[in-house]
């Protein structure tokens, strides 16, 4: 079997602060394959751009991965030395963020942002770096892409800015795509095409995506895996079309919309009761076990590990097999 | 952008007219006019005739639009003490004030945005709390103190630098330069630094913030997600955005470097206008406080307009935005 | 225990001063003074020099304001642990036989007296304009402001000398110490009102769109009165630190006037006119006259700026 583009194995990430030290990520693993697009989803401060952060390198002090390891194509580069991981950034990772109308530094124009970034990487020359910023700018659907290049951030709208922050990360050609909430900051109507776009660059080029997002729908359109993350944690990870239309964890039942009552009967609900711990107060056991209907004994005193069910892999009691779990 | 500067210019002149009245009510009304010209036994009748051929009977208005038609064309009146010409007083003297100021101004800026970018990069090593305690020093020590300190070291105790005076001057037309000499260039090495330094530590302090702030945008992030080098998102990046606050700023302030040096010039006997302003307060020599004021306040409202009007040119983004509101 | 000192009258008032009270001697201010050493010794350099100066009548070894206590056999004696140092000068002695050290208390109290004075006016001047151009606006709003706008780009110094010099021309000979120390008190006040203002006005702004205001005035109560009732209690804070800081430039303002010779007399000096007068024997190796009164000032400001430095961070986290 082909080695994954993206192997992350027990990840664990700490910020230090003067009253504790706090873990954003406790024991995540996951594979993204070549082509692949994994969603990962959660609730704000579940620690999804966090592990995209931290794949990436650019987790800052007072945060450190304090333990795991992340492959990317079979090499580690959870430890390299910064120079080391600098040349990977743009290179062989690219990402982009939420907010298009920050990304782009204002006094720059966009085609000067784009050649630094192609040349960092590349060995190409002035010209012929400018001469495939404006490929890059028509692959991402930027109209009139040799005038356009010489515009500054501010003269483009938000999906258009997008794109070029999208091109930015598709310069050098990378194996891996993070893309962190793309399309929050965007309007509903330019969403779906720039989730398009990603999704039509991941094929052509057969990319690894990593997808953050809160939107379900932007996952269940787009990805092919889905990680479901709760409090550092991954739930539940699997199929998309599994998750999604038979969620087996609590949590990820409530993401998903529908939650059957312990009557029996089948009842929408529009939101899960009360909200995540703190980092500061993430209870015993089962992160989720104060917010859980079905928490039974054990989820107050042991952490659930991953347990596979079928293609899916949940990490909660209630699918221990039978011996253990009684 | 045409009816911006336009509209600029209106309050500059607008601020220059108010500043114009303040001049003549002390021109006219704090000091009699009369009574410093004309010695203790003139008689009644002849301070009278005088009063008269001075068109102080006039009415108030008339008499201002005098006095500014007078300032217009840069007569100021006559001088209690000296009996001369305001004007040509003050021209006389404003090659070395503004000399001074530019030196001083230079030497802030080089220092200022080096120790700056200094201690924003490597915040924590001890060199960058040395010049955090500078800074701190630099505006707690009043500038006389400075001044004083440094006649001690280098003139009294060191016998290095002349402790007063311009040194020899070279004349250029009607400016007179001590640029251009050695005596010159030794004679502005203390008076530069002492009038300097306060705007150092200024522009050191706005550097440091600024930086700072910039590292922490979202273009810097997005910038090391590219994976350009440390060297380029510092100096490239960040200083770019630093610099264009902090250069609008010590244009700014070059208004109150050139006030300011009044300090400085009592100090060392530089013979500027500052100098002359302060024996004028010394003397209640009115005629040149006024001038001085005006000259001052034209100095002051020039440099606004031109930064204003230059910031537009810098800022791609502010253009933008004063070219739709035009 | 504030709400127990606080009359029962004022309970709306209370709370608000109170909750400002309460948080600012809650832990953090107190831990963030406990937690930097340098502004303890700050601290305590600010209080021992505002005893010294009012004390200095206690504890100096002669009035130097007054003639007949100089002696001229006494002039220009070095300090005391040099060779030549004679006691009681602990400091030295001037030209005069003025007593270096004692003519620092007498200054140091000059000094503060004004810079404390011209800080106060200043705070009542722009407060009060402030509190106008918030509540009336319109016309008188952007009078104010302005002129503040434009005074602002003027160098305090600038107009400080200018208000001195007008004076000297209105007063003549009529202007003796006290009325010099008054002209400087109106200059400094003069000079840096413009904060103030600009805080309060803010404030008053924010909370003359708010419910009770309008409530109030529904039910005939006066209105500006409740506001003044809400307004300063929440600008406390902000004019505290203004003031402290303030008060470290105006006495740098005051020094710098003195020592340009547009402040105090040499017959009633502070430490910018001593630190003047030292200045001619400085080339005489005499460095003693001018080095000890300019320590004092500068450590005098040092201290005020680091307090007020500490206040900013601790009162208002959001500009650290």
């Amino acid at each position: 079997m082909m080695k994954p583009v993206l192997s992350v194995r027990n990840l664990e990430v700490e910020f230090v602060t003067r009253r504790a030290t706090l873990r954003a990520i406790n024991g995540v693993s996951f594979d993204i394959a070549k082509g692949e697009v994994l969603g990962v989803v959660g609730e704000s401060g579940a620690g999804k751009s966090v592990t995209g952060l931290a794949v990436i390198g650019l987790i800052d002090p007072p945060g450190r991965i304090s333990a795991g390891e992340i492959e990317l194509s079979g090499t580690r580069i959870d430890h390299l030395p910064p120079e080391e991981i600098r040349r990977i950034r743009g290179k062989r990772i690219g990402m982009i963020f939420q907010d298009p109308l920050t990304s782009l530094n204002p006094l720059y124009r966009i085609g000067d942002q784009i050649i630094e970034t192609i040349r960092t990487h590349t060995n190409l020359s002035e010209t012929a770096a400018r001469r495939r910023a404006i490929d890059l700018l028509a692959e991402v659907g930027i109209p009139a892409p040799e005038r356009r290049i010489d515009g500054y951030p501010h003269e483009f709208s938000g999906g258009m800015r997008q794109r070029v922050v999208i091109a930015l990360a598709i310069c050098a050609e990378p194996e891996l795509i993070i893309a962190d909430e793309p399309t929050t900051a965007l309007d509903v109507s330019v969403q779906a095409q720039i989730i398009a776009l990603i999704k039509r660059l991941g094929r052509d080029h057969g990319t690894a995506v990593m997808l953050v997002t809160h939107d379900m729908g932007v996952i269940a359109e787009t990805c092919d895996r889905v990680a479901v993350m709760y409090s550092g944690r991954i739930a539940e990870i699997g199929p998309v079309q599994e998750v999604v239309r038979n969620p087996l964890h609590p949590y990820a039942k409530g993401l998903m919309g529908a939650i059957p009552t312990l009557a029996g009967e089948d009842k929408r609900l529009v939101q899960i009761p009360g909200s995540m711990p703190r980092l500061s107060a993430i209870p015993r056991g089962c992160p989720f076990n104060p917010r859980c209907a079905f928490a039974f004994d054990r989820c107050h005193v042991d952490r659930p590990e991953p347990i596979t069910q079928g293609t899916q892999a949940v990490a909660c009691h209630l699918f221990e097999p039978a011996e253990t779990a009684a | 952008m045409l009816a911006f500067t336009l509209r600029r210019v209106l309050q500059a002149i607008g601020v220059m007219l108010a500043v114009g009245v303040i001049a003549f009510a002390m021109f006219r009304f704090a000091g009699d006019p009369v009574s410093q010209i004309v010695s203790i036994d003139t008689s009644a009748a002849e301070r009278a005739s005088i009063r008269k051929s001075l068109g102080l009977d006039d009415p108030v208005l008339v008499q201002f639009a005098h006095y500014f038609i007078n300032a217009v064309q840069f007569k100021f009146g006559i001088s209690y003490q000296f009996r001369l010409p305001v004007s040509s007083l003050l021209m006389e003297r404003l090659p070395a004030t503004m000399e001074l100021a530019i030196c001083a101004t230079l030497f802030a800026m080089v220092f200022g945005i080096l120790m700056g970018v200094y201690s924003a990069l490597r915040r924590d090593t001890v060199l960058a709390k040395l010049f955090q305690a500078i800074s701190l020093i630099g505006i707690s020590l009043p500038t006389f103190l400075i001044g004083i300190l440094l006649i001690y070291l280098f003139a009294v105790t060191l016998g290095w630098l002349p402790s007063f005076g311009r040194g020899e001057v070279v004349k250029l037309g009607w400016w007179s330069t001590g640029l251009l000499t050695v005596s010159g260039l030794k004679a502005l090495i203390m008076p530069a630094i002492t009038l300097g330094l306060f705007q150092m530590t200024l522009i050191m302090r706005l550097v440091r913030a600024e930086m700072l702030e910039v590292l922490r945008t979202d273009y810097i992030r997005f910038a090391r997600a590219r994976g350009l080098t440390t060297r380029a998102i510092h100096f490239g990046h960040a200083l770019k955005n630093t610099l264009v606050p902090v250069i609008t700023v010590a244009g700014l302030q070059f208004g109150s470097v050139i006030a300011f040096s009044i300090i400085t010039e009592t100090v060392f006997q530089w013979p500027g206008m500052g100098l002359l302003f302060v024996q004028a307060v010394q003397n209640v020599d009115i005629p040149i406080m006024a001038a001085y004021l005006l000259m001052v306040s034209l100095i002051f409202v020039t440099i606004n307009l031109v930064v204003d009007i230059l910031y537009t040119v810098v800022d791609p983004r502010l253009r933008a935005t004063v070219g739709r509101a035009a | 225990m504030s709400d127990a000192v606080v009359p029962h009258r004022n309970a709306q008032v209370s709370r608000a001063g109170a909750g400002w009270f309460r948080r600012a001697l809650d832990s953090d201010i107190f831990y963030s003074f406990r937690r930097s050493k340098l502004t303890m010794v700050a601290a305590a350099i600010t209080v021992l020099f505002f005893l010294l100066a009012i004390f200095a009548s206690w504890l100096a070894v002669q009035n130097p304001f007054d003639p007949a206590q100089l002696q001229l056999i006494n002039s220009r004696i070095s300090p005391l642990w040099t060779a030549d140092g004679q006691s009681p000068f602990l400091l030295g002695t001037d030209e005069q036989g003025r007593d270096v050290f004692s003519a620092i208390l007498y200054g140091m109290r000059i000094s503060l007296a004004v810079g404390i004075a011209g800080v106060i006016f200043a705070g009542a001047l722009g407060i009060g304009l402030g509190l106008i151009a918030g509540y009336f606006g319109g016309v008188a709003d952007s009078v104010i402001m302005r002129i503040a706008d434009v005074q602002l780009t003027f160098p305090a110094i600038l107009i400080a000398l200018l208000v001195n010099g007008v004076a000297k021309s209105l007063l003549g000979n009529r202007l003796d110490e006290m009325s010099t120390l008054a002209v400087l008190v109106i200059a400094i006040g003069l000079s840096f009102w413009v904060q103030y203002a600009r805080t309060v006005r803010g404030s008053v702004m924010v909370e003359k769109n708010k419910d009770y205001v309008a409530a109030a005035q529904l039910i005939g109560l006066p209105a500006p009165k409740i506001m003044l009732r809400h307004v300063l209690p929440n600008t406390m804070g902000p004019i505290l630190v203004i003031a402290t800081i303030n008060l470290a430039l105006a006495i740098i303002t005051e020094a710098t006037l003195s020592f340009l010779g547009a402040g105090m007399p040499d017959t009633m000096p502070s430490l910018g006119t001593l630190i003047r007068i030292g200045n001619n024997y400085l080339f005489a190796g005499e460095w003693w006259i001018v080095a000890f009164p300019g320590i004092a000032l500068a450590g005098l400001i040092l201290s005020i700026n680091l307090l007020g430095d500490w206040l900013r961070d601790a009162l208002n986290p959001k500009l650290r």
